[in-house]
This record gives structure tokens, C-alpha cells and sequence, in this order.
């Protein structure tokens, strides 16, 4: 097989972008972006193999960074990103996937899948923009829209409770957990990376605005006003109580790294439990990814 | 398509006494299926019970899923990192497993589905047998699409038919479905599973040009495109969106046109070469008896009655359910009196046979609900009032 010769990356970002299907469908003084920016950043940081780095999205805005990133890249179906991912990480276990899709793909409709592959601490990261709201079909009330909170569908105000994400994941068995706003840009790019150096479920939020629709239709501002409000809101504390971080409409957003813990993941439990109950009956999986650690 | 011999370790060469659902997960392991995401349910249980038992032994994933959603999910990205995949179900699983179906259409995913049919609809009769999702298995999904169903009617045919759809789904890179029954996954009987060496399996049909250039959509000589997997430098895309070659959407009409015809003409296109039924007596027969599954076994005495009674009767059996065989159906219409066409639904396939023999002769529909199999005097009377 011969290598085809790589032209000079012109953009910073162009080796890890899809050069060819910019500029992308996100709204000006949206935050997604600067979560792509903070990925590329922190796959640059960590040297990772980019032939060795896949990212799987669901459906919905955050849901387009697959078509975006030069990466084996999988744009699925709406909620299925984790479990599509799952087949994926079991299937080439020398892979490092992540999840890169939004809360309402993730929480809402995925709910499911995120809580049980946390449960088996699937070695995924899942990174989650969370802006609030369905926004790619047009600003409809989410399973994190904060109580009162205005949405299309919720048009006099929100009344269902919301999901705590980071409390969600840790209390269904993810590994590592951190929250930010989107412009704690080194911080988002630092969890990324402490998230591609370990093996186990890893979560992380990112607080996003919704500059077309949340922002607009809660007459919040522009996107940049939002986002600087977002980050004035923010106060780190690392190791934080998840029981804690619940999110009040236009209230303060604890952020930071709550969890970080060791724990076997999957394919590791399931050698080890094989290797024990079966001795040399068991055809070791993935061996070549286990030699390396 | 290039066919190998099957990885001995996955073969349990000899001759057993299994059930229909064991004989899949067997059939499965002998076309070198190593990953199976699954998610319990009535009667279909004892397939993936058997693959959790063996796969440790054998090297690769058995993996209970959350949900029949997830399942179907993991199969697709499985098959991207390189494995073959494979699942079993039964109909309210079926249902769930619908838009990631769609999914595997769209991306063109080789994959295998056993439908282990119970009486529906709804939760129905979970234990008692069924054949009526044959249309979903054709329509399940939305959109347009074509996929290849198999019906065995042993657990003979469940081993051989389960490797005849992992060869299948890889030489066309489509979803197959092995719809059976509840009888049939339940019924015990001789499994013969001969030694590997005897047992051919398409390869996948792997990218091997330079790396960095592999487009997930471009059609070989052959019309089917070659498949790569995840972490080998190709850095490809591919989504449920309409795309192009190179996987990227392009949401337009011209698009569409090109990607939807693709899906479809690859099936019917080669649905001469796909399409297997077996068939006895229907030279000069004055009445074919069409069935599939568990009810052409039934249909035997029925048959052997009509026989004595006098009248000329034959028989067709569909090995191949989908794409349905059409010219032959339309061929046969032109010389028989009737078509009677058991199943246990309320007349699903028998559609397709109306359809195909246009206003040439008489279809007999001889319909039941489900929970049990036709009691033979039924069909028997269908055949004497048809042949009148």
C-alpha cells in the first residue's frame, strides 16, 4: 500500500478538519465550535495517532462535528451515538472513540444507553455540549432545559425539573466527570486530554449557548454576551458533590472536574473474568491493545 | 466476492441434536460471526445464550445490550471496526430495531438478523409462533430500501441458512434477515455441521487501495463498494444522511435519485442470483401449495392427501422470502389453476403472489392468526375448493 503524500497543513486545525466541508452549518456566536476547538487542541497537545482516533455523533447540531473532524467519523441516528459507539470500541479495541453529541441527543433520547454504558465504564469519552435545547429542530424544551426557561415548546416557561448530567453519569458508574463552559477553553482542552489518557467512561459537559433559539427566545443577548455570562456564572470547584451542581435558570454554574476515579473498564473486566473462570479455554480478546498498556 | 474456508474455531463439526435457535448461533459462529449485541426476548433467548456460552471460547464479543435500539446500534458499529455481526430478536424487538435497519441500509452495513416470529401484534403471544412480520422485515423501516430475508424451516436450515446470510449480506453489503418461528427455533432435530473445510464463507470485501483515498461509496466493477474499518488511516465518513461517494451528505434531489437507486438496484438487480425456493410436483400441477417456514412442513399432509384424493398438485417453497421470486411465481401463474398459500398471519405474503400473478389464476389465501400452526384439514379444504 502506498502512502499518499500529505500536503502542508495551511490551518492549524486543517489536518483534523474536513478543509472540504467548510464552512459548517453552526450559527455565528455559537459554541460548539469552540468545543471542536478545544478537541483539536488537545489531540494536538496529546500527540494522539489520528488513524487511531474515531468520533461518533448522534443527530442534532453537536451532532454534525462527525462530518466535520478528519477522523473515521460516524454520523448515526438520533440517541444511538453511545451504543454505535460501543460496537465500534468492542469491535477494535486499539481505537480510542469518542462520543461528540449534544444533550438533548445524549439525555434525552439516548438517556438510556448513556446511563448503562457509564454502568459498564465503556471505555468512551463522551464529550456532551449542552446549550439547553433541541436547537437543530427549533428550540424545543430538553431534559436539561432549567426550570422556568423559556422554549418553543415550553413557550410559557419550563415546569419539568432537568437533568444534573454530571450527577447522572457519576451515579450510573462513569469514571470521570467534568463540567465547563465553553469559554474555559484550556480547561475543556485539559479534561479532553486527561480523558484520552485513561481508559474508562468519561464524561464531559460543556455549557454552550443557543444563540438562535435559548438565547433569543429568553431574550438572553447575543451568543458572545451569553457565553461571557456563562463564564462570569462559572465557579470552579474541582471534586465537587454532583449531588450539587444542579443548574438554575441564568444561575451560577459550578464547574470543574468532579470525577476522577480507577476502575477496571469493560473489556479489561471481561478478560480478567474470563481469564479467571476459564483459565486457557479463554481466547483472549483484544490482546494486542492490553500488550501496549 | 472471494469465498474462504471457515475458521475451524468457530465450527463444531459433528452431527447434534440442537434447536432452531441454537443451530443460528452455531450457524452464525461457522460463517465467523465474532460479535453479538443482543438484548433478551421470547422465543429467541436461547440463540444468544448459546453465543454468550461459546464466544469466550471461540474469541470475541457476546454483549447484552440496554435495549433491542442498542442492539441494533452496535452491530453497525461493530461491523465498522471490522468484525462481523450478527443479532436475534423476535417481533416487539424487531420493531425496536427499525430505524437502525434504516441505518445499516443507508450505510450499506453487511449484518445478520434472526427473527424468531411469536404471535403479534403488540407483546401478542411470546410464546407461541407467528409468521407475521414478514412484511416488516420488507417495510419495516421508513423510506425506500431493499434488504434479503431467508426462511428456514429446520434447524438444519437455521445452521446452513445463517451462513448463507452472513455470505449474502457480505457479497451485497445489506442487512439479511433469517426469519423464523417460534416452532422452528423451538423444534429440536438432527444438526449436521460439517467440517470447516466444507464450509465456504464470503470474505469481507475489504479496501486495499492506497490509504487516505478510501471512499465508502464508490461502487466497484460490481456495483457493491468496498468496505474499510476503523483506525487504518483512511479517516473516512459516512452517516444516515443521503451522501456521495465519499460519504458526505449532500441533502438534494439528484442525490437522493443516485443513492436511493443504488440501495435498491444492488437487490433487484440481483435477485436471480439471490433468490432460492425448492420446489416439487409443479410440472403440470393443477394446484401449487406456496409456503415458507414452519407451515411448509404442515403443509406436507395436506398435500399427500390432496394427492390421494386425485387431484395435481405441487408445491413451492420460499428459501428466499425477499427478494420474492417474482418470474417464477408469474411463470406458474400461466399454467395452474391456484395458488393456496398458507401462513400464520392474516395474508401477508400472499400479496406479493396476487401481485405477481396478476389475474392468471386463483389465490387462495388460507390465513391464521398465530399461537399455533394450520391444522391440515384447513389447507386441504383450501386446496379442494380451489381446484373446483
Amino acid at each position: 500500500m502506498k502512502k499518499v503524500e500529505k500536503r502542508e497543513p495551511k490551518n492549524p486545525m486543517e489536518n483534523i478538519l474536513r478543509m472540504d466541508r467548510i464552512p459548517h452549518i453552526w450559527c455565528a456566536g455559537c459554541g460548539i465550535g469552540t468545543v471542536v476547538t478545544s478537541f483539536a487542541e488537545a489531540i494536538k497537545k496529546n500527540k494522539e495517532d489520528l488513524d487511531k482516533l474515531a468520533v461518533v455523533s448522534g443527530i442534532g447540531c453537536t451532532g454534525r462535528v462527525a462530518g466535520y473532524v478528519k477522523l473515521d467519523s460516524f454520523h448515526t441516528t438520533h440517541g444511538r451515538a453511545i451504543p454505535f459507539a460501543t460496537g465500534l470500541k468492542l469491535a477494535k479495541p486499539d481505537t480510542k472513540v469518542v462520543v461528540f453529541s449534544g444533550d438533548g441527543d445524549l439525555s434525552g433520547i439516548g438517556g438510556n444507553h448513556l446511563i448503562h454504558a457509564a454502568r459498564r465504564n465503556m471505555d468512551l469519552l463522551v464529550i456532551c455540549v449542552n446549550n439547553f435545547n433541541y436547537a437543530m429542530t427549533g428550540g424545543q424544551v430538553a431534559s436539561t432545559t432549567p426550570l422556568t426557561a423559556n422554549a418553543s415548546t415550553a413557550p410559557y416557561g419550563n415546569y419539568e425539573y432537568a437533568f444534573s448530567l454530571p450527577y447522572l453519569a457519576e451515579a450510573a458508574g462513569a469514571t470521570y466527570v467534568a463540567r465547563w463552559t465553553a469559554l474555559h477553553l484550556r480547561r475543556v482542552t485539559k479534561s479532553i486530554q486527561e480523558a484520552l489518557n485513561r481508559k474508562g467512561f468519561s464524561f464531559i459537559e460543556v455549557i454552550t449557548p443557543c444563540v438562535t433559539l435559548y438565547a433569543r427566545r429568553n431574550r438572553l443577548g447575543d451568543g458572545l454576551n451569553l457565553l461571557k455570562y456563562y463564564y462570569e456564572q462559572a465557579e470552579i470547584i474541582h471534586g465537587a458533590d454532583t449531588r450539587t451542581v444542579d443548574i438554575d435558570y441564568q444561575g451560577k454554574l459550578i464547574v470543574g472536574k468532579f470525577v476522577e476515579k480507577d476502575k477496571p473498564d469493560y473489556l479489561t473486566a471481561m478478560n480478567n473474568h474470563f481469564t479467571n473462570v476459564l483459565g486457557d479455554d479463554y481466547q483472549l480478546y483484544g490482546r494486542i491493545n492490553h500488550e501496549k498498556d | 466476492m472471494k469465498k474462504v474456508k471457515a475458521d475451524p474455531k468457530g465450527v463444531l463439526t459433528g452431527a447434534h441434536y440442537l434447536d432452531g435457535d441454537y443451530a443460528i448461533a452455531e450457524g452464525g459462529l461457522a460463517a465467523g460471526c465474532r460479535f453479538f449485541g443482543g438484548y433478551p426476548i421470547t422465543p429467541s433467548t436461547e440463540t444468544a445464550e448459546h453465543f454468550a456460552g461459546r464466544i469466550p471460547k471461540v474469541g470475541g464479543i457476546f454483549i447484552q445490550m440496554e435495549d433491542e435500539l442498542a442492539s441494533m446500534a452496535s452491530l453497525i458499529g461493530a461491523v465498522w471496526g471490522g468484525q462481523k455481526a450478527m443479532t436475534v430478536t423476535s417481533g416487539p424487538g424487531f420493531s425496536l430495531m427499525m430505524e437502525n435497519i434504516g441505518l445499516a441500509c443507508m450505510m450499506e452495513i453487511p449484518l445478520v438478523i434472526a427473527n424468531v416470529q411469536r404471535g403479534g401484534p403488540s407483546t401478542g403471544l411470546p410464546t407461541l409462533t407467528g409468521q407475521q412480520d414478514m412484511m416488516q422485515a420488507k417495510w419495516g423501516s421508513h423510506g425506500d430500501y431493499e434488504i434479503i430475508a431467508l426462511c428456514p424451516d429446520s434447524p438444519q436450515e437455521c445452521f446452513d441458512l445463517t451462513i448463507d446470510a452472513f455470505n449474502l449480506s457480505e457479497t451485497y453489503r445489506v442487512p439479511v434477515f433469517v426469519m423464523t418461528d417460534e416452532c422452528v427455533g423451538h423444534m429440536h432435530e438432527k444438526v449436521i455441521i460439517p467440517p470447516a473445510e466444507e464450509i465456504d464463507v464470503v470474505e469481507r470485501k475489504w479496501y486495499t487501495g492506497p490509504v487516505g483515498e478510501y471512499l465508502p461509496y464508490k461502487n466497484d466493477k460490481d456495483g457493491i463498494p468496498f468496505l474499510a474499518r476503523v483506525g487504518e488511516g483512511h479517516r473516512f465518513h459516512t452517516t444516515g444522511l443521503t451522501h456521495d461517494e465519499r460519504g458526505y451528505p449532500v441533502i438534494n434531489a439528484e442525490c437522493q435519485k443516485v443513492n436511493v437507486t443504488h440501495i435498491i438496484e444492488k437487490i433487484r438487480g440481483n435477485a436471480d442470483k439471490i433468490i432460492r425456493i425448492e420446489e416439487n410436483d409443479t410440472e403440470g400441477a393443477e394446484i401449487v401449495v406456496i409456503s415458507y417456514g414452519i407451515t411448509s412442513r404442515v403443509a406436507v399432509r395436506a398435500v399427500q392427501q390432496a394427492k390421494k384424493a386425485g387431484i395435481k398438485i405441487g408445491t413451492l417453497r420460499l428459501i428466499t422470502a425477499w427478494p420474492f421470486p417474482e418470474k417464477r411465481i408469474k411463470q406458474l401463474a400461466k399454467k395452474v389453476k391456484a395458488f393456496v398459500f398458507p401462513e400464520i398471519n392474516y395474508g401477508q405474503m400472499v400479496r406479493e403472489v396476487e401481485r405477481a400473478s396478476g389475474n392468471s389464476c386463483k389465490v387462495v389465501s388460507v390465513p391464521h392468526c398465530g399461537g399455533w400452526v394450520h391444522d391440515p384439514q384447513d389447507i386441504l379444504d383450501a386446496i379442494k375448493e380451489a381446484v373446483k
